[in-house]
């Protein structure tokens, strides 16, 4: 284990390496170099870019209003159910269908992911910045390990839903007051999430960091008179890193999917706002008639926590001094 | 489970030829699926349905409602009235007869001891007696003979069948339960899972919250009866699994109120294996307005009570456009398919309660928009949403958690939002939004929405104390910890003197005339209460499964003893 | 390392106290009301009386510590009655008689247990009633679930980019991205609908005896295990993935290798070892999870485990239930994080706590 700078390891490499003269180049144009290589990252960053530009500006190229109702087309199928069934009832005007009460299911697949990716990636973030800070400072400083981990035990224990409707109780009248009813739910949805599934993450970057401080590289860093922060910051974390990445990517399906469940509580978004989640669930009864209502959102929701995934593996290999170059 | 239940039908049809003469316990096994688990057999101690019902199979009453709406005698001979003198002249007592030679499931005699003594427990004052409403009035209950029991009331009753009649009120065996009184009934736990009783099923074994397995009473009055020597009552899960466990799998015979969309239970009966029945009793899905002011920058004292006005509902012509706007038979094909009616009435049943209101049944935009613009409400900044004094029409429409209900008022939104009514939708989690916690900002009870929506029936066949929660002062409000019945705070002194009047008129005719009434001036002159939907109770009821009938004035499971498997 | 861990386990004490009360004053700010499913035909004056009996007057305080001593001096003694009167590991112990139930025929003083507010018996006789199905059901996806994982985390991280680990690695993604409410339904519509192959409502009356039995078991066990076993399996081997990876180019694994070892000693002996540690913190983590049981899955499948138990207590407002239940989940949690941490140690020796 060495400090993330170029240093490759096997003798096969060094060999190539020799062959190629460049001039030195920065730390991070090495990154890119060895992340565009990565197939998986590529596409899955592609295809995150694509659908974060899908979800913020599609409503400008489809403007159906996906609140609006429409009772005389209701239960429309997508067009390309008309390929095996000619009797099916579809329309150009509805090209992905629409639901049981006539909402466009395009509309609410692009409003619906506004929604969800905000919310998953707000929720994500706000889980790993906590469970990264109070893993770190657990697993670093031998004082405040004990304290945190019992908070951890703490956290872990209290039942979750009492907790919801305490905070609801609480905080969703001065939000609402504050930001309006969306931006203050989503404010409150974002906050329980964060709060409610850091835990794990807390726990397995101590582990790691416990393991880690007594290698052979921490103390020399120490010796060498660095600081606690430079240590955490340059040494310990980059280490970490990949566990992070694995936590990151399952906290983002895991948000984007714990949001339609707040709503059946009364804590999400009101009734007729859409997201991924909720129409997942909302189309479960009748998956059998209507699959492509669970598989769209269940396809856009696997499709990307997959992307996320590919481009955290990517990501992780790009800045892994060791993989970098082979 | 599937194939205990097709050989266990297969074995009694090679037994059996015809199914209703047959012996008691000839006929296997039956499952019934409750999606809400029972959690104590006992309709005294829970109030909910679910245990009620669990309990009613076991213990029976005196006489219970049919499908009709009519009394019909279980334990008692018959039922008492003026005209055969077992109701006195005075109003004032009732007198039963029992049954001779009944048994409880131990063997022993039933009394009117017995009679009086499950009096004695409920009205117990430290009890906590969930059916104790149903003993109101009541001064005495007292075994006359073996067989008789009278009971007196305080004052003159027209309507004295509210003791002992209808699944929630059952006997009780004295010899189980003396020491069970007041706060012991608390710690009888034996007593409550495993009740001593005279229906056609005993408890077997009780899981709390999971399963009930009955086992045929060997003493039921009835020697050829129940037809099923066993009987499983299942809990848990969702409306969803037990409609598919009955309709398309065959693993249960009956399931419980199958609260789902018209097009998958639809979807669900083509499973062939069961039909969807459906039947109608007095529950009405309902828009509650909501008569005083829910903003929030009011202190807890006056927010939602009859202090603060409210700004723009306290206006009728507004309270009648927001009905008018609205399409229900629409929403009854959205929601409720052949379990649901529209209707315009608080009080749909029984028929002769019934007014003849069907105005509301079209919907009129128009007419809506033009009763807006005559009161002066109208559009004068050129957003959409019509307002009078700077006040706009901006309404937070609230109710429980429920894909039905979210249906409904993502229909509805739109609807008042073609009249230029803006809406804000909230659904809340049923176990707070019906829960009377006080601190909580979320009950029904205490109303800080406009409008809110929910549905609500009365026991029985009689809508007196339904008709009398829409008094004046029992609302709730901060000095009644928000617990009154009043939810829309109406006050009218004229309804008040006809409540009054209810209670002491005797003749069914007029009581119906007086019903009818006070339903017209809660709904039609002043639309404080928006009635949408007469809803239906939809059972689940697997092909095999003979005698079964839906009564809406009792509970699925009334006529367990004349069940039997249809070969 | 022995010091540490009976100084984690004297700590937890006063660390488990803490969280009572927290949990205790939790449900008490939680709005709620155990009336909240008493239909609305009952009267507001009959549904206070029903509070009252239930004994929700009582000032804070009183009721929580009249909880604590239920919990911890009269369940215990209920507990060591049954062990030296009717169990048959310690049977042979002379009959203790600590306990005195309240019923209808005892005078004088007697002893409370934690009674539920729904049944009014005892939580712990329902507790444990529920914990055959929960673990059947819960645990055993939990074992299939490692099982699967563990070598698809090793082989994957062995292999990386093979096809074997992309395929993985989509499935498992989907597998996670997928949840239960949907999954559940649709294994029931192709299983138990179209083919007819399981029942789907689970039979917790079901007493294995014999062979059939057993299938019967098995069968009705197929459906929720697969849905549980999915997440799990998910879960852990993107961690076991990960970690694998992150050894598999370290020195010490270069060195293994020259020494000669077989691949297999050096994979599994040497990097599987050292891979460990986030792995056992996410396994650790989840086995308070069996005994809390699987929400969902238990309410698609009617398991009735105690996820069910909890979440009914919950919407009933329950509240002895749910603090009776909270805090065992508690307990479960601080001792294995406590077994996590030793675990860290044997694993790994130079990590001290000292």
């Amino acid at each position: 284990m060495t400090d993330p700078a170029p240093n490759p390891n096997t003798p096969l490499n060094a060999l190539q390496d020799r062959d190629i003269t460049r001039p030195p180049r920065s730390q991070w144009r090495e990154v890119w170099d060895q992340f565009k290589h990565h197939k998986g990252a590529l596409l899955g960053g592609g295809f995150l870019l694509f659908v974060t530009l899908a979800v913020l500006f599609g409503d400008m190229v489809w403007q159906l209003d996906p609140k609006k109702l429409d009772i005389r087309n209701k239960d429309i199928r997508p067009i390309y159910t008309a390929i095996w069934n000619s009797d099916a009832k579809v329309s150009w005007a509805h090209p992905l269908g629409s639901d049981n009460l006539g909402r466009d299911h395009m509309a609410q697949i692009i409003a619906g992911g506004r929604a969800s990716m905000a919310v998953g990636w707000a929720a994500m973030i706000l889980t790993m910045l906590i469970g990264t800070t109070i893993g770190v400072l657990a697993g670093y400083f031998k004082r405040l390990d004990g304290p945190l981990m019992r908070f951890t035990d703490l956290v872990l224990s209290l039942p979750i839903l009492p907790l919801l409707l305490v905070a609801v109780t609480l905080f969703r009248q001065p939000l609402r007051a504050n930001f309006g009813p969306e931006m203050g739910m989503f404010i409150l949805i974002v906050g329980v999430i964060g709060v409610t599934s850091w835990m794990q993450t807390a726990r397995i970057v101590r582990g790691d960091i416990l393991a880690l401080k007594e290698r052979e590289f921490v103390l020399a860093a120490r010796a060498s008179g660095t600081t606690s922060k430079g240590i955490i910051f340059r040494h310990l974390l980059p280490n970490v890193l990949s566990p992070i990445m694995v936590s990151a990517t399952l906290g983002l399906a895991t948000a984007i999917i714990t949001e339609s469940a707040l709503s059946f509580l009364g804590v999400g978004f009101p009734s007729d706002f859409p997201t991924w989640g909720k129409m997942l669930a909302d189309a479960v009864p009748r998956m059998q008639e209507f699959p492509e209502r669970v598989m769209l959102p269940g396809v856009m929701i696997s499709l990307t926590v997959l992307s996320v995934n590919y481009l955290g593996d990517g990501l992780r290999d790009a800045l892994d001094p060791r993989i970098r170059g082979r | 489970m599937m194939l205990r239940t097709t050989l266990l039908g297969a074995a009694a049809a090679f037994a059996l030829a015809p199914a209703a003469s047959a012996e008691r316990g000839s006929d296997g096994h039956v499952g019934v699926i409750y999606w809400q688990a029972p959690s104590i057999p006992s309709p005294y101690l829970s109030g909910g349905t679910k245990d009620g019902d669990a309990a009613s199979v076991v213990l029976e009453p005196l006489a219970r409602y049919d499908q009709d709406g009519n009394m019909v005698p279980f334990l008692a001979e018959g039922i008492p009235t003026l005209d055969n003198g077992g109701v006195s002249e005075d109003l004032k007592t009732i007198t039963w007869k029992l049954k001779s030679g009944l048994k409880w499931s131990d063997g022993s005699a039933v009394t009117a001891a017995d009679v009086a003594f499950t009096a004695e427990y409920c009205m117990h004052p430290e009890g906590g007696c969930a059916q104790l409403s149903k003993f109101d009035g009541v001064t005495s209950v007292e075994a006359v003979d073996d067989l008789t029991v009278k009971i007196t009331f305080g004052e003159a009753t027209p309507n004295p069948y509210g003791p002992f009649v209808g699944g929630q009120t059952p006997i009780i065996q004295k010899a189980q339960f003396q020491n069970c009184l007041g706060e012991k009934a608390q710690e009888c736990t034996d007593q409550n899972f495993y009740p001593i009783g005279t229906g056609p099923f005993v408890i077997k074994e009780f899981k709390p919250n999971d399963v009930i397995q009955f086992e045929a009473n060997p003493n039921y009055r009835d020697p050829a009866k129940p037809a099923f020597a066993t009987m499983t009552l299942k809990g848990g899960g969702d409306a969803t699994g037990a409609g598919r466990a009955v309709l398309e799998t065959g693993e249960y015979d009956i399931a419980w109120n199958l609260q789902l969309a018209p097009d998958v239970l639809a979807k669900m009966a083509e499973g062939g294996k069961g039909q969807a029945r459906s039947g109608f009793g007095t529950l009405v899905e309902r828009l509650e307005m909501n008569l005083t002011n829910p903003d929030p920058a009011l202190d807890a004292n006056t927010r939602s009570t009859r202090e603060a006005p409210h700004p723009f509902l306290t206006d009728m012509k507004v309270r009648k456009a927001l009905s008018m706007a609205i399409d229900r038979n629409l929403l009854v094909e959205i929601g409720y398919g052949t379990a649901g009616r529209a209707t315009c009435n608080l009080v749909p049943a029984p028929a002769i309660y019934a007014s003849d209101n069907t105005e509301c049944l079209t919907q009129d935009i128009e007419g809506a928009k033009a009763l807006l613009d005559e009161a002066g409400w109208t559009d004068s900044d050129g957003d959409g949403v019509r307002d009078k004094d700077g006040v706009k029409l901006s309404i937070l429409y609230q109710t429980s958690t429920n894909a039905v209900r979210q249906d409904f008022q993502a229909l509805i939104k739109q609807w008042w939002a073609e009249i230029g009514v803006e809406t804000e939708l909230r659904n809340i989690n049923a176990s707070v939004f019906f829960g009377g916690d006080p601190g909580s900002p979320d009950t029904f009870q205490k109303f800080y929405a406009d409008v809110e929506m929910y549905a609500n029936n009365f026991d029985g066949t009689d809508p007196q104390a339904y008709l009398s929660m829409y008094r004046c002062d029992n609302e709730p409000q901060p000095s009644n910890q928000w617990n009154g019945q009043n939810i829309n705070r109406f006050c009218d002194p004229e309804y008040d003197k006809l409540i009054d009047q209810l209670a002491r008129t005797g003749d069914i005719n007029e009581r119906a005339a007086l019903a009818k009434k006070m339903n017209d001036m809660l709904t039609k002159d002043s639309y404080v209460i928006v009635p949408l939907v007469d809803r239906g109770r939809v059972t689940g009821v697997s092909n095999t499964l003979g005698g079964f009938v839906l009564n809406t004035w009792d509970n699925e499971l009334w006529n367990a003893a004349d069940w039997y498997r249809m070969k | 390392m022995l010091t540490y861990t009976i100084r984690r386990l004297v700590l937890s004490i006063p660390t488990l106290f803490f969280i009572a009360l927290i949990i205790f004053l939790l449900l008490q700010l939680a709005p709620g009301d155990p009336m909240a499913s008493v239909p609305l035909t009952i009267p507001p004056e009959v549904k206070e009386k029903m509070r009252e009996a239930l004994g929700l007057g009582q000032p804070l305080h009183i009721q929580f510590l009249k909880w604590l001593v239920q919990l911890f001096w009269i369940e215990p003694q209920v507990l060591i009655d049954y062990l030296t009167n009717r169990s048959t590991l310690l049977g042979w112990l002379p009959d203790t008689n600590f306990y005195t139930p309240c019923g209808p025929t005892v005078e004088g003083p007697c002893d409370l247990r934690v009674l539920s507010w729904q049944t009014r018996s005892p939580v712990m006789d329902i507790v444990v009633q529920r914990l055959p199905q929960t673990l059947w059901v819960v645990g055993m996806s939990y074992v299939v679930g490692i099982l699967i994982a563990i070598p698809i985390g090793i082989y994957s991280a062995y292999r990386q980019y093979s096809v074997f680990d992309q395929a993985g690695t989509f499935i498992t993604m989907i597998g996670f991205s997928i949840p239960p409410f949907f999954t559940g339904p649709l294994l029931i519509v192709i299983f138990s609908v179209q083919l007819g192959w399981f029942p789907f409502i689970y039979d917790t009356t079901h007493v294995v005896n014999d062979w059939d039995s057993f299938l019967f078991q098995l069968k009705q066990m197929v459906m929720p295990v697969m849905v549980l076993a999915l997440q799990t399996t998910a879960q852990i081997s993107r961690f076991m993935r990960a970690a694998m990876l992150d050894n598999l180019n370290q020195d010490y694994v270069r060195t293994a290798r020259a020494k000669g070892l077989s691949e297999a000693v050096v994979v599994i002996v040497h990097v599987l070892r050292n891979s460990m540690i986030p792995v056992i913190t996410v396994i650790a983590l989840g086995v308070p999870g069996i005994f809390g049981g699987a929400i969902i899955t238990e309410v698609v499948f009617s398991v009735n485990g105690i996820g069910q138990l909890l979440i009914t207590a919950l919407f009933a407002n329950d509240l002895p239930m749910v603090q009776t239940l909270t805090f065992m989940f508690a307990v479960l949690i601080v001792l294995f994080n406590l077994i996590a941490d030793v675990l860290y140690g044997v694993l790994d020796p130079r990590i001290r706590y000292d």
